[in-house]
């Protein structure tokens, strides 16, 4: 299973999120080609309705902390409510890498 | 004095911290120059720490707080988030409201 799956998987399974998109962006930072080091999360749930960013974002890195603790280097969140999410129409696109923390992790 | 209470003196002196790769001006990360382009956008002083300048506080940070990466930005000595979390403040007005008062006060 790539990273990518299993992020998906442990994701899905604890927030039943409306939406959940999960990407790779490994390949625009300084890392080895198939690194699966660096993610894009966007997950939309009723749950977070009781939560603020710190809360919802606690929340996600907890449920990826063996990730966080292996091979994940950077995880980019974008939590919302369904009403949030409607109000917006998309995510941010995160930002190119400037070469620190090459072949370390953060 | 051991790496916590560098940290915690860190925190708990300056009304805004930002721990980062790189500085404001030389940022070393993508997310740690958008970071502290919005703080610097807020239009106030603020305190900034190179975790690539200090390989200890950047093993013991993400444990101290239980925040897995960088760049973490503290106001009035509490995590506010990373990256993400400052830019959609920063993006609903919030965050310049948050440093400007905790600059001020402290002023």
């Amino acid at each position: 299973m790539s990273m990518k799956q299993t992020i998906e998987e442990k994701l899905g399974t604890r927030f039943e999120p409306e939406w959940l998109e999960v990407l790779d962006e490994s390949h625009n930072h300084n890392v080895p080609p198939g690194a699966e080091s660096h993610f894009r999360v966007t997950l939309v749930s009723d749950g977070f309705a009781e939560q603020n960013l710190l809360a919802r974002h606690r929340a996600i890195n907890a449920t990826l902390a063996d990730e966080l603790a292996g091979q994940v280097h950077a995880l980019a969140i974008h939590a919302y409510t369904p009403q949030e999410w409607q109000a917006r129409n998309g995510t941010p696109e995160s930002p190119p890498c400037l070469g620190g923390g090459k072949a370390d992790r953060g | 004095m051991d790496v916590q209470q560098r940290i915690r003196e860190h925190i708990a002196s300056q009304p805004v911290v930002i721990f980062m790769k790189g500085s404001p001006d030389t940022p070393m990360c993508g997310f740690s120059a958008r970071t502290a382009e919005a703080l610097k956008s807020c239009g106030r002083p603020f305190a900034w720490v190179d975790v690539l300048a200090d390989p200890e506080i950047r093993s013991e940070l993400p444990r101290y707080a239980d925040w897995p990466t960088f760049p973490q930005i503290y106001i009035d000595g509490e995590l506010v988030g990373g990256c993400d979390i400052t830019l959609q403040l920063h993006e609903q007005g919030e965050l310049e409201k948050m440093v400007q008062q905790a600059a001020d006060t402290a002023a």
